[in-house]
């Protein structure tokens, strides 16, 4: 699925989306499509905005601006029939702990009005889909976290939703109960569920069909894990490591056909036009200055370096901005 | 509103205060505890009062006013004492709460000019006691002096009807035996039921605040309405047993007579546990937290019905800007319902008065409570 055909089959259409809470902007001028069947993930800092945009999208909180299509349906006007048509999972875990995994389930199922002779076979495979099986009579408190994430989604698309929201649903679940969880919200996709998930692990980036990244309300890029590598950063990466950071670093933003450097751990990230030629010019120029890199490489960023610079490059953009 | 959410609301509440140790304890042991603690702790009938006796004269006639004393229910003598000093302190220490003092010329009035006086010294720090202690003591010597009355009469060789014209007899009605015990308990129900009830669910809405299942909550099609008649209908149920529970206490344990009809009764505890309940939720729609919604549900509920509902004060006796006060306080219906029929046994018809006040108190805390708690963006 790319973006052109997400565009033709919009389950979600965001334009000129705001949100002001009193003089604080969290949600600013974000807009975005996502297609039936599609996965997107909200990527960003804590405070980025990635839960408001979601919550707004479920009609829990009401923009202050812009037009937000969920299912074809104005959220704003219509926000009940919305509800019928969305599975929510929200940031916090919040399914009844004092109640167990049977009577969650069969919960949902009264409130979803799911029709009484489907609930036990949606309930059946709510139950398996999370993996639950054998336990249907335990208490929700006593599972173990993995667990009772995949039971909050099994509750989430127990009305067959086609269209589900999940905000950081993987937020403290070991590695391998997160890798079995993006493997649910695939299966669930590819039967032509539209997922919105928004994580802060940069790394689950790559499970998702989009992603966009989140900063201070604005999404700052968005495209396929593939795009964002190739096209995000506005160049090549060359990593540069020596004994003096300091005047290295002032050296390199001096430096012809670098765009940018910033400082990255105990080494240097340099973003340039071409990396074959600044690998062979970038010593030379450096050496007229006396300093010595003890290495200097080209390195394939990860999304995470990705978005570690794109984050950095916006914040400092702000910065001069103001 | 749709039947499926409401009753999926309903019985996942039921589950709830199934397991929740907290709620149970509300609605089980707090009525039983409170009925037994009030149904004996406050008590207003005056019994065996501990009296001293200063018997100046020491004759036939002034012991025979003491032994009506000592007769009578009301009192006990503690103390024979010799001088007034002894008297006083006696009094001060608190073994005695009255004294009865005989002057030295009482016989001898009491035989020439037939009448004579008994001093009572009184402990008016307890006005209360002090003023049926009074008038039981006045009793008393009535009593007495109609003896004596009719022995002097006897040897006249007259009988009562031809000297005594005009008896008054006061009888009263409904509590004949006058214990207070009978119109204390179920008064003592209403304010049972108003405390229980909004201790229940003040912990409703806010409970779901607090483990961030609201959210969640919102996020689905049910409605508010759904919402709040679907946690409301299983606590109605449990304020029911609860009712049944403390009426029966009130007529099998302590013998409170019950006079009307059981359906007046379930009629009017319905609309009462409608507002107790409703209050309760709209606390915990407004304050979103279990225990400061929880007290301020106690504060709320129990203060007013203890003090102002006329449960043990009369709401007559009090000041006029009081009474007034008092007809704000939904307790007050109820305590005067459930007096009257427990001892007047009289029905609805009757009761038109303050079983409207209930239906529009009860409405508009219903309202109050569903406008309150609104699925809304913010």
């Amino acid at each position: 699925m790319n973006a052109n055909n997400a565009a033709a089959d919009a389950q979600i259409v965001v334009e000129g989306l705001v949100k002001r809470f009193g003089s604080f902007v969290a949600v600013d001028d974000v807009s975005f499509r996502i297609g039936r069947g599609e996965i997107v993930g909200f990527l960003g800092p804590n405070g980025a905005g990635k839960s408001t945009i979601i919550r707004i999208l479920c009609g829990l909180l009401r923009p202050s601006a812009g037009r937000v299509l969920v299912g074809g349906i104005d959220v704003v006007s219509d926000p009940e029939r919305v509800r019928e048509h969305i599975g929510y999972m929200s940031q916090k875990f919040s399914l009844y702990r004092d109640l167990t995994v049977e009577e969650n389930l069969r919960f949902f199922g009264g409130i979803y009005s799911v029709p009484r002779q489907q609930l036990a076979e949606r309930m059946r495979f709510a139950i398996d889909m999370a993996g639950l099986g054998g336990r249907e009579k335990a208490l929700v408190a006593t599972l173990a976290g993995g667990w009772q994430q995949r039971l909050a989604l099994g509750c989430a698309v127990l009305h067959r939703p086609p269209i589900l929201f999940l905000d950081e649903p993987t937020s403290g679940v070991e590695p391998t109960s997160r890798r079995r969880f993006w493997d649910l919200i695939h299966t669930l996709a590819a039967d032509g569920v539209t997922v919105l998930v928004s994580t802060h692990y940069m790394d689950e980036a790559e499970y998702c069909h989009r992603a966009a990244l989140i900063n201070q309300g604005r999404i700052i890029a968005m495209g396929s894990p593939d795009q964002l590598k190739r096209t995000a950063l506005g160049g090549e990466l060359l990593l540069l490591k020596c004994e003096t950071l300091g005047p290295t670093l002032a050296a390199l933003q001096q430096a012809p056909g670098v765009v940018d450097a910033s400082v990255f751990g105990n080494a240097i990230h340099v973003l340039v036009r071409d990396a074959a030629r600044s690998l062979t010019e970038l010593p030379a120029y450096l050496a007229e200055k006396s300093l010595r890199p003890s290495a200097l490489e080209r390195i394939h960023p990860s999304l995470e370096d990705i978005f570690v610079h794109l984050v950095a490059a916006d914040m400092a953009k702000r910065r001069q901005a103001a | 509103m749709r039947l499926r959410r409401l009753n999926a609301i309903a019985v996942k509440e039921v589950l709830q205060i199934w397991r929740d140790p907290r709620s149970l304890m509300i609605a089980l042991l707090l009525p039983f505890t409170q009925m037994f603690l009030f149904g004996y702790g406050v008590n207003l009938d005056l019994k065996h009062l501990p009296i001293c006796t200063f018997d100046r004269e020491g004759s036939q006639a002034s012991q025979d006013l003491f032994k009506h004393f000592q007769a009578s229910l009301y009192f006990a003598i503690a103390h024979n004492v010799k001088t007034y000093p002894e008297m006083v302190a006696a009094i001060d220490r608190g073994d005695c709460r009255a004294g009865i003092v005989v002057p030295p010329d009482f016989s001898e009035r009491l035989n020439d000019a037939g009448t004579a006086s008994v001093q009572a010294i009184l402990d008016g720090t307890d006005d209360n006691t002090a003023n049926i202690a009074f008038a039981y003591a006045a009793a008393v010597v009535s009593g007495y002096s109609n003896d004596i009355q009719l022995s002097w009469l006897d040897r006249q060789g007259r009988t009562l009807q031809q000297v005594t014209p005009l008896v008054v007899q006061s009888r009263v009605w409904f509590n004949e035996d006058l214990v207070s015990r009978n119109f204390i308990i179920p008064g003592l129900v209403a304010v049972i039921m108003a405390m229980v009830g909004a201790q229940l669910t003040s912990l409703t809405i806010a409970r779901e605040w607090e483990r961030g299942t609201m959210e969640l909550l919102v996020s689905t099609p049910v409605t508010s309405s759904e919402v709040m008649f679907g946690k409301l209908i299983p606590y109605l149920i449990l304020g029911w047993l609860d009712a049944a529970f403390c009426l029966t206490i009130a007529v099998l344990w302590f013998a409170v007579p019950f006079r009307g009809t059981l359906f007046a009764l379930f009629l009017t505890t319905t609309l009462f546990l409608a507002v107790v309940l409703s209050m309760g939720y709209l606390f915990s729609v407004l304050i979103r937290s279990q225990v400061g919604a929880s007290q301020i549900a106690l504060v709320a509920t129990l203060l007013p019905a203890m003090l102002l509902s006329g449960y043990i004060f009369p709401i007559d006796q009090m000041p006029p800007f009081i009474q007034d006060l008092t007809y704000l306080i939904y307790a007050r219906y109820y305590v005067t319902i459930i007096k009257a029929i427990f001892l007047k046994g009289i029905g609805i018809g009757q009761l038109m008065m303050p079983i409207l006040f209930l239906v529009i108190y009860a409405l508009a805390v219903v309202g109050l409570a569903a406008r309150a708690f609104r699925k809304r963006l913010t």
